[in-house]
Formats: C-alpha cells, structure tokens, sequence
C-alpha cells in the first residue's frame, strides 16, 4: 500500500456527511468527480494523502484507499507509489466559462422565487421536480 | 489470508454462570474490525481471552497463530488497551512512558513522544489529573508505542464525548494507516464503528450472530415493504432475519447474495445500524455460528 507522507500540498480537504445514506467510499468518489467538474482539481493536483484523510475524517484508511482505487479505475487519478495519488484528466471542459453566467440566471430565479413567498424546501423540490422533468422529456 | 484471532468452541464460566459459551469465530487479519453486542453479550470476556488475561473454561483460542500471553514474544505482538482505557492515577505521563519502555522490548520511544507532544499533555502531569479523552488518549498511545501487529480495544470511546471521542478514533485510524495493524475493537456506538470499521462482528449472548466484511454485508441485505404478507407464502430460500407486521403492512429484512426483486414490494438498502439491531434484536434463533465462522475464514 502507498500511503503518501503529509506533504501538505492536497487541493481540496473532504467531507463526510454520515446522515446521508451514502457510504464514506462514495461520498469521496463524487467529490472527486464534482471538484473536477467545477474546476477546483485539475491536471497534476495531487489529492489528500491516505494519512491526511484519516486522520482529519477518523475513517477506515481501506475505504479511502477503496475510492482512490476506484477513482484510478475510472483513469481520473494516478497513484505515484511513496509520493501519492495526483489527477490526470479534467471534467471541466469548455462548459466550465458558462457556470458564471449560468450561476448569475440561477441565483436571480433563487430570488424571485424567494419573493413569491417559497421557502428553501418548497425552492429545492420545485427545482428538483423541473429537473427530473426535462430530463425525461429530453430521452422521449 | 492470515487470521489474527481464532476461537474454537470458547467457553468461561465464572462459578455457575457461563461469560462465554460455543463461541467460534475467525477474524481475518488487516482489518478494522467491530465487535458489536448488547451489555452482557461476553464481549469483554472473549477479548480477555484473547489477550491472555483470562483463561478458557473450554474450548480454544489463539491470537496471531499462538496461545495468548504464552510467551514475551507473543506478549510484545498485541497491545490491548482495557475497558475504561485505565492508566495508574499516581503516575505521570511520562512516569507511563518509562514503564512502556522498560516493560516492551520493541518500545518505540519517538512515536511514544511524538504523540505526547502533539496531544498537547504535559509529561510532569499525573494522570489521575488528566481528563477522560487525555487519559484515554495516553493509553492509546502506550499500545501504539509498543509496536504490536494486533491492538485490541475493549470499549475505548464509551464513556468519552463527542470530541474526545472523535479525536480518539482520528488518532487511531492516523495509526492504523501509518502501521500496518490489525486493530480489533468492541463498541455499542454503532455509528462510530460505521466510520472506523471494514469488518464486523454481532456477537449476542455470546454466539456470533453475524460476521463478516461490512461492504459485503450491506450489500447482501434488503428491505422489504410491501403489502400484508403471510409469512408462509415468502419464498423458501429467502434468508428473513427480522420480519414485522402490521394489520396491513409487511416489513422484512432478507439475507441474500444475490439481487431480490419481489412483485409488490418495495426493495430497499439498509445502513448498518439497521443491519446490527436488526441482528441484535433477533430473538434466540437457533445459533448461525459455524456457518458464518466458515464464511469468515474464506
């Protein structure tokens, strides 16, 4: 196993969100795959060493290893045995210049819908709902 | 796969009552492993077993390939930290540090001083004056320091807070990655164990009733709800480990390695807390032990 040293150049620090549902192996996957897509990890950025995500998390060092495996499977990371694991590919691609714009549009329907009386939960499901629908009408 | 604890139809009575009766079971080594049961299931027993502070009644019990505590090498292999994390009250922190060097001869005094340091205790402080999640803290790190390949944890966290607690088991899986350990643990916070442990062990009035890799399982254990079923018109090979029922409703929890799909129901995952109480609460059906005991040796 290549557990790294604490070289304290990790981008992004993870989170573990344990009334989710969603197991701690999955919950380090998608925020991976979400700081990829959102730009915060690119190319060469080397992520938390196994050591470093224990001990901050207090989790099982395997499940950490688990996901990096998985993560290394899927080609979006590359372990450097002694040094640790780094990114090899980005999700953000072109798109990643129109979240701006597109944030802007959000947060101004955020609060026009605040105005018309939602609250946050009725704001979440409306937004939900929409999504679910258009996808469907996207694959009919 | 090398096992790092093995029982084999373990038994302690104390007097007339029995601690620990046909306990059978094999704990595959390079594990975090949680020993989970009601108060009174023989948890603290079996682990004193293990280490050697107790002596079997009946059957066997071997940690690491031999008998606990029959030789100083075999001693110098497990470091167990006991119920309550005790430590001598009249003694300093670092009073604890000499006595952990003079008594292991794979001592390791700069990870013993480097975690002293980083924990933040005073070496002249006696450790009757240091605070539950200090003191437990110290004793960790005597069983750390002595280098074993299995740590053995009798209730470590029970009676820490949140934090302390919390800080106890970072400390612990910081070491668990840095060494390569085998770490064996018994605990009732289950939600504590879902984050630390790749292995678990239900053990209720002293028969293991479930055991095995924690992925695994979740993975083969399904709910059912659904509309009022007779329990007699489930399928035959379906594994029920618990069943409820309402007037109308029906809500099962099924053992099954491969996929169910039951027209009518609703199929759903179980975290593990559900798993372990679900398990727990199993009334005394008859033992599951040798099978499981089997699987776990695979």
């Amino acid at each position: 196993m290549s557990l790294g040293g604490t070289t304290g150049s990790a981008v992004i620090e993870f989170h573990l969100d344990a009334r989710s549902g969603v197991s701690p192996y999955l919950q380090i996957i998608q925020q991976v795959r979400q700081a990829l897509r959102l730009g915060l990890l690119s190319e060469g950025d080397q992520l938390p060493t196994v050591k470093d995500v224990v001990a901050r998390l207090a989790i099982n060092p395997n499940t950490v290893l688990k996901a990096y495996r998985e993560l290394e499977y899927e080609g979006l990371v590359a372990a450097r045995a002694g040094v640790g694991t780094f990114v090899t590919k980005t999700l953000a691609d072109g798109s990643l210049a129109a979240h701006g714009p597109l944030r802007a549009g959000l947060q101004r329907w955020i609060s026009s819908a605040r105005q018309a009386g939602l609250d946050d939960d009725s704001i979440e499901a409306l937004f939900a709902t929409t999504f679910r629908a258009a996808i469907k009408e996207e694959v009919t | 796969m090398t096992v790092v604890l093995e029982t084999r139809g373990l038994g302690k009575r104390y007097r007339r009552r029995w601690a620990l009766s046909d306990c059978t079971l094999a704990i595959p080594a390079g594990h975090v492993v949680g020993l989970v049961g009601p108060n009174g299931a023989g948890k603290t027993t079996l682990l004193n077993l293990a280490v050697g502070l107790l002596a079997p009644t009946e059957g066997s019990v071997e940690i690491l390939g031999g008998t606990p505590a029959s030789s100083a090498s075999q001693l110098a292999k497990v470091g167990f930290v006991a119920q309550d994390t005790p430590t001598y009250a009249g003694l300093t922190v670092a009073d604890h540090l000499k006595l952990g060097a003079h008594m292991n001869p794979g001592w390791d005094a700069e990870v013993a001083e480097a975690r002293i340091s980083r924990l933040g205790l005073d070496p002249a402080q006696k450790a009757g004056k240091l605070s539950g999640g200090q003191r437990a803290q110290l004793a960790l790190t005597l069983a750390i320091a002595k280098r074993p390949e299995v740590l053995v944890l009798d209730e470590p966290i029970a009676s820490l807070d949140p934090l302390a607690r919390r800080e106890f088991l970072q400390t612990l899986m910081e070491v668990t990655a840095e060494q390569e350990l085998s770490v064996v643990m018994s605990s009732h916070l289950v939600s504590d164990l879902e984050r630390i442990c790749d292995y678990l062990i239900v053990l209720v009035a002293s028969r293991v009733r479930v055991s095995g890799d924690v992925d695994t399982l979740l993975a083969s254990h399904y709910q059912l709800t659904g509309p009022r079923r007779d329990p007699e018109s489930l399928p035959a090979d379906w594994d029920v480990i618990s069943a409820s029922h309402t007037d109308r409703q029906t809500t099962l929890l099924v053992r099954s390695e491969s996929p169910i799909a039951e027209p009518g129901m609703t199929v759903d995952r179980i975290g593990l807390e559900d798993l372990v109480l679900a398990y727990m609460s199993q009334a005394t059906k008859p033992a599951r032990t040798a099978r499981h005991a089997v699987e776990a040796q695979r």
